[in-house]
């Protein structure tokens, strides 16, 4: 998104941060390290506290899952709970 | 030394000189003051120390605990810091409001009765409500005005608790309750009304983002975190406290991913913090008793970094919501590391002060085998880094370019942000000072590597799906409808019908009272008018006529 928009305004030189190839860089390190703190479950042993949560990669899959599961809700919600800025009059701003 | 002046009074009556002094002794004096009420905060020995007699009744104006000290400590530090970054305010109503506000928040910690803690905290709403005022904005006095409504609700209820209570048990002392008898029932949901429980929670996001971009700074640590404190000292282990927590926890979350506004995310995210806390209080064990006041500490000192960020940009830029920011760590790097850190102690990461104080209440939980607090407690712990931890830096410093370029604030906010940021990180990393001032012996060690592995794939993974997710995320100028909206549109809807039914009643009254006087004048015309029958003349032949036949009828009668 960053960089499609940057793109389209090629005057100003980046951010090397905002870069298309650091963004890419920035994934797959990001996706590496999600790998690897997931694989230190095999080295660490989980204490359990309820059973599931001591299964291979559960705080991976249970962060990722509620996250999602989260932002759906809120999604659904913002279609009954979501009006325009001014909805109780000039209140805002 | 043994002080037996309370040092709240210090805070108090210093607000008042305030307004008087010129910039420079001005700053001394913000400065000052507090680092005064730390010291002597910890002077005050274990027990009462100050006592007066209020009718038949004993007040305790001051008295040592260690929660007491460790609240009124944060509160004092909170006052620094936040005197630091709004230096150069010029509404010195705010700066002498945030005085007073700060120093009745230190008096409720070191109250011992419970008149004295409804003085402070009436005086807190007092310095709260006119920090919110000096915005000096429409919308922050339309606010004020609601935040003061709620909190005149929440002092009554408070207020009649407090004598229902006296009549039942004789003694003001403040002690541990439970919600049992009206006047308890009456005491806790006064208190919870300033922690931000359902339904009232939303004066919250309502009130705070109006204020000042210094003011809402000091507005995020002293009515929650006070309420936080009196909940531990009157009501651990009320079970309803649980559920409250949990609803809170929550709530926060959902409100703040849909909140577009960067102040008012960081606001949704307080009731999600305190809802943390006020679980805690619920579970009620020594362990979820620490998490709740180590966590409010910890709080206080993020929170307000999260704010000093938001409102370093509100200051350089004027700008408040995510629509019109982003790309702004380009030219704020110093706040944009600071709310970074902010960001990632709220989200309770390793090394950070977060994760050394949240950890004891689901370790609470645990011990206590409450496998479904736990479960949704960890959920939470993933949705505050989505909300806050990434949300709020993401759309402010990050996101697509606004192309604007603020420099970085002045001076004094740098070295606040700085200041704070450096304690979220001390904390997190040397955790051994805060535990050891705890109200309980801590048996807790926070940096196991499975709690860090634990944590790390929790908080990462919930990072990954903020990203996966980004386009569902999509900021719009939009408003969310809460619990508020009974009291802003469906009150103010029924208010007009009412009011417009009273006018049409008396319309109604008008007109038929008028068309029955019409009526009556009609018939009065009829008959008495100049045509009515009453009033022709009589002519003489009638008049003799009627004489012949009445005399005729005497014959008759006479006769018979």
């Amino acid at each position: 998104m960053n960089a499609k928009a940057a793109r389209k305004r090629p005057r100003k030189k980046l951010h090397w941060l905002v870069r298309p190839e650091t963004i890419r860089r920035l994934w797959q390190w990001g996706l590496g390290v999600l790998a690897a703190v997931t694989l230190l479950d095999l080295v660490i042993a989980a204490t359990p506290h309820f059973g599931v949560d001591g299964s291979f990669g559960f705080y991976a899959w249970y962060g990722l899952a509620t996250c999602a599961a989260m932002i759906v809700v809120a999604k659904g919600l913002g279609y009954l709970l979501k009006r325009p800025d001014a909805y109780y009059g000039d209140d805002r701003e | 030394m043994i002080v037996s002046f309370p040092p709240a009074l210090i805070l108090i009556l210093g607000a008042v000189a305030v307004p008087f002094l010129r910039h420079g002794p001005r700053a001394v004096w913000l400065l000052a003051l507090p680092l005064v009420v730390l010291a002597l905060v910890w002077t005050v020995p274990e027990g009462p120390v100050l006592t007066a007699r209020y009718l038949d009744y004993e007040l305790v104006l001051l008295q040592g605990t260690r929660l007491g000290r460790l609240f009124a400590s944060i509160f004092a530090i909170m006052a620094f810091a936040g005197a630091l970054f709004a230096l150069n305010q010029r509404r010195l109503i705010e700066l002498a409001a945030a005085q007073l506000y700060a120093g009745s928040a230190v008096g409720v910690a070191m109250a011992g009765d419970l008149v004295t803690v409804f003085v402070f905290w009436e005086l807190m709403a007092v310095g709260s409500s006119l920090i919110i005022w000096s915005a000096r904005s429409p919308s922050a006095y339309r606010a004020s005005m609601r935040y003061i409504m709620v909190h005149v609700l929440g002092g009554v209820l408070l207020m009649a608790g407090i004598v229902a209570h006296v009549v039942d048990v004789g003694s003001i002392a403040f002690g541990p309750m439970q919600p049992k008898t009206l006047g308890t029932w009456l005491i806790l949901v006064g208190f919870l009304v300033n922690a931000g429980a359902p339904p009232l929670s939303a004066w919250i996001p309502d009130a705070y983002p109006e204020a000042s971009w210094s003011g809402t700074v000091f507005l995020s640590a002293f009515t929650t975190k006070a309420a936080v404190y009196v909940l531990i000292a009157g009501f651990a282990g009320a079970k309803i406290l649980v559920f409250l927590g949990l609803y809170m926890v929550f709530y926060g979350i959902i409100y703040a991913l849909l909140e577009n506004d960067a102040r008012r995310i960081l606001a949704y995210s307080i009731v999600n913090q305190v809802g943390f806390m006020v679980t805690g209080v619920g579970i009620g064990t020594e362990m979820a008793l620490n998490g709740s006041a180590s966590h409010a500490f910890t709080h206080i000192i993020y929170k307000a970094l999260l704010l000093m960020s938001a409102g370093s940009v509100l200051y350089m830029t004027g700008k408040r919501k995510c629509s019109d920011l982003g790309g702004l760590f380009q030219s704020m790097p110093v706040t944009t590391l600071c709310g970074i850190i902010g960001a990632l102690a709220i989200s309770s990461f390793p090394l950070t002060s977060g994760f050394v104080s949240k950890s004891m209440i689901s370790e609470a939980a645990v011990d206590q085998h409450l496998g479904a607090v736990w479960f949704l407690l960890a959920a939470a712990s993933a949705g505050v880094f989505l909300h806050a931890g990434i949300k709020f830096p993401w759309f402010v410093f990050f996101q697509r370019d606004s192309g604007l370029r603020p420099a970085d604030p002045p001076w004094n906010m740098r070295w606040a942000m700085a200041l704070f940021a450096f304690l979220c990180i001390l904390i997190g990393v040397v955790p051994g000072p805060l535990y050891a001032i705890l109200p309980f012996p801590v048996a807790f060690e926070p940096y196991t590597p499975a709690h860090v592995v634990n944590m790390l794939q929790l908080l990462l993974f919930a990072g990954l799906s903020f990203f996966l997710m980004l386009p569902m995320m999509e900021r719009t100028l939009t408003i969310s409808l809460d619990w508020d909206w009974f009291y802003r549109r469906l009150g103010n809807r029924l208010l007009a019908a009412a009011v417009d039914g009273v006018a049409k009643l008396r319309d109604w009254l008008e007109e038929t009272a008028k068309g029955l006087l019409a009526r009556f004048l009609a018939l009065v015309v009829r008959y008495h008018g100049p045509d009515g029958v009453m009033a022709k003349s009589i002519t003489a032949g009638d008049m003799v006529f009627w004489a012949i036949v009445v005399l005729a009828a005497y014959l008759f009668v006479y006769f018979i």
